[in-house]
């Protein structure tokens, strides 16, 4: 008796799943990688799968190293960085992976400066002396020539930095690297660097909280997060040598003017680009794609997701405070669909 | 360990079925079974752990080899590693978290166990193992936004006036740094120090103080020469188990501690522990050479562990005299 009800159960359920399949077969994708996009990719999954009910994308904000390695090792179907995969990691691939940039990040400077009211200005040489540690006191030429009419205290510059593995601090030193030689060939850009001066703080709010705490303190952290928690931050001189503001626009303009140089793949550093409007500190973060997929379904469903990324996704960036894709970078993506297999 | 010979099996077992099923139907066959597999399964556990850590250690362990241990280098760019600096803030973390919390919880454990009325006493150790159930997080955030400052503007200042003397008590106060880490950790261990040794405490036979107080000792006399040198082998116990609690603690060290791997004497400049580095870079390692080496960190940890536990066990071995523990660890 108790094994004929089992039974009526387990056909009863078969028959609503082939009733599903009837319907057009659930897809359930499965994504890793950067933790800076979560919430305008959680957005974006979520909208999409209220647009087909049918697709569910799960996606794991481990870190764009995890996300890399979890791709290379095939256990997720599409993978996501804050910094471009390097030529060693994509030989490493079974199939070429593509990438597709998405939204755009910058990293800014904050300061706790007790009795500053002003704005201040920084050049490139000021902070990659900051955080080389030669420039040591807030009354550094560096600083001073660079802030006229504000009178900078003579006390000893703390350093902060991001402890943990990120995508701003890839930023960060990407720009550094590009503005110093120095930086270049001491320290480098990654996600994690040897630091030569500085505490680390864990995290944005990490860096945030010892910069608020510490008088006389500066630190780099996300755009984003500055935006949304009222943060006091300095303008940063672009190549055109005019002091910009990180905003929206102004890291749009960046992506702008550097859209012209895009590589087909994708893979551009955007840090320090041409354009009087344009914010020098701020990075492209990349969806990474397997130009193959052995499931027609899974690949189908990709393809129709970056399109409407592309496309409609674009109005749930600026509420969230990502700066947009430029339209040459849009067009431009999507003819790299079509490499999809 | 578990494979103690069954006192109760005679020299030569019948294993006729009969005889079989009745002594299934005993239980003690089965009970053997199942507790044997329970043991052997944590030695499975502990052996499987080292395994993974050990392959997937091994491109760092080829290219760097024992240097690993004395380099203070950790160039995730340049692809240099070394562990020097993060064995030391490790090691000084948990030393000052242990000279903080064991005259802490000890001197808690003897009042609750003995000295304090017997409500006031169940009061308190419920509050104490809820200190032990916060998540180290919380302990990381309070770190942060309460004791950081703190320390920064009252205790580091006063201690540099009274005590700046000393090579540990020197340089500028941030707020963060070996010392604070060490307090935070202190906290966090009280509780484990405070319930095992109470618990140790209390399980001294009642015959023994009521001797000592019929040969005329007073109250403090019999606690403290005679319960507290019973109950030793179990207050180390819990000493351990603190040890081991600070030497892994990740999330509320890595707050505080100021994540700048540098080896100095004073207490106030910022540092930087293996579980530390690991929760920072563990998540965006890319390559492999940079995460096989913080693999290698796990297994040095690992190791750092068990030397401090085969020292600390040695340790009691020299100390105790036959006989008078309590509670064999």
């Amino acid at each position: 008796m108790r094994l004929l009800k089992a039974f009526a159960v387990l056909s009863a359920l078969l028959a609503v799943a082939a009733m599903a399949i009837a319907e057009g077969a659930p897809v359930l994708l499965n994504a890793a990688g950067a933790t800076f996009p979560f919430p305008i990719y959680s957005k974006w999954f979520d909208q999409y799968h209220q647009l087909h009910p049918g697709v569910q994308i799960n996606y794991q904000s481990i870190g764009s190293g995890g996300g890399i390695r979890q791709l290379l090792d095939k256990t997720v179907d599409f993978g996501a960085s804050d910094g471009p995969m390097s030529d060693d990691q994509l030989k490493q691939a079974s199939v070429p992976i593509l990438h597709f940039p998405t939204v755009l990040g910058a990293a800014l400077p904050s300061y706790n400066l007790p009795g500053v009211k002003e704005e201040l200005n920084f050049t490139p040489e000021a902070l990659a002396g900051i955080f080389l540690g030669k420039v040591t006191k807030w009354n550094d030429p560096a600083l001073s020539s660079a802030n006229p009419g504000v009178k900078l205290p003579g006390d000893d510059i703390v350093v902060v930095h991001r402890s943990d593995g990120s995508g701003t601090t890839y930023i960060w030193t990407d720009y550094l690297s590009k503005v110093s030689s120095e930086w270049q060939q001491k320290v480098g850009k990654a996600t994690s660097v040897n630091w030569p001066v500085g505490l680390g703080g864990k995290g944005n709010e990490g860096v945030s909280a010892l910069i608020q705490q510490t008088p006389d303190s500066i630190g780099y952290i996300e755009l984003i997060y500055a935006v949304q928690n009222h943060l006091p931050y300095g303008k940063v001189k672009n190549s055109s040598s005019v002091f910009v503001k990180a905003d929206l626009a102004s890291v749009s303009a960046a992506a702008a003017a550097a859209a012209k140089f895009m590589p087909d793949d994708f893979r551009v550093s955007i840090t320090n680009p041409e354009g009087k409007a344009a914010y020098p500190i701020a990075s492209f973060t990349w969806l990474l794609i397997p130009s193959k997929f052995s499931d027609a379904g899974k690949r189908d469903v990709v393809k129709d997701f970056l399109k409407w990324m592309m496309t409609d996704g674009q109005q749930f960036c600026e509420p969230l405070a990502y700066a947009k894709l430029p339209k040459d970078v849009v067009t431009k993506e999507m003819k790299a669909i079509s490499q999809i297999q | 360990m578990a494979t103690a010979p069954n006192a109760a099996a005679p020299a030569a077992l019948d294993w006729s079925p009969r005889a079989l099923l009745r002594r299934i139907r005993g239980g003690d066959e089965i009970a053997h079974l199942i507790t044997l597999l329970a043991a052997a399964s944590l030695l499975l556990i502990t052996a499987l752990l080292v395994y993974q850590l050990w392959i997937h250690s091994a491109e760092a362990r080829q290219k760097f080899g024992w240097g690993f241990f004395v380099t203070s280098k950790w160039d995730p760019v340049a692809g240099d590693f070394g562990a020097l600096t993060f064995i030391y803030g490790t090691l000084v973390t948990s030393v000052v978290a242990l000279l903080l919390a064991v005259p802490l919880g000890v001197g808690a454990a003897i009042f609750l166990a003995e000295l304090a009325p017997p409500k006031l006493s169940s009061y308190l150790t419920f509050v104490s193992d809820l200190l032990a159930a916060v998540p180290s997080v919380i302990y990381g955030l309070l770190g942060v936004f309460l004791l950081v400052p703190l320390m920064r503007t009252e205790i580091q200042p006063a201690l540099k006036k009274g005590l700046g003397f000393l090579p540990f008590f020197q340089g500028p106060a941030y707020g963060i740094g070996f010392l604070t880490a060490g307090i935070v950790l202190a906290v966090m261990v009280v509780p484990f120090v405070l319930s095992v040794s109470r618990e140790v405490l209390l399980a001294v036979p009642r015959d023994q103080r009521e001797a000592a107080l019929a040969l005329g000792a007073t109250k403090w006399e019999s606690t403290w020469r005679v319960v507290v040198p019973a109950a030793r082998i179990g207050i180390f116990g819990s000493v351990f188990l603190a040890l081991a609690r600070a030497l892994g603690e990740t999330m509320a060290v890595t707050m505080v501690i100021g994540n700048n791997p540098k080896i100095a004497a004073s207490l106030f400049s910022p540092g930087y522990s293996i579980a530390a580095v690991l929760a920072n870079e563990f998540s965006e390692a890319t390559g492999n050479l940079y995460l096989s080496a913080l693999i290698e960190l796990g297994l040095v940890l690992f190791l750092l562990t068990f030397i401090l536990n085969g020292l600390a066990r040695l340790l009691i071995l020299v100390t105790t005299s036959r006989g008078s523990g309590v509670l064999p660890t």
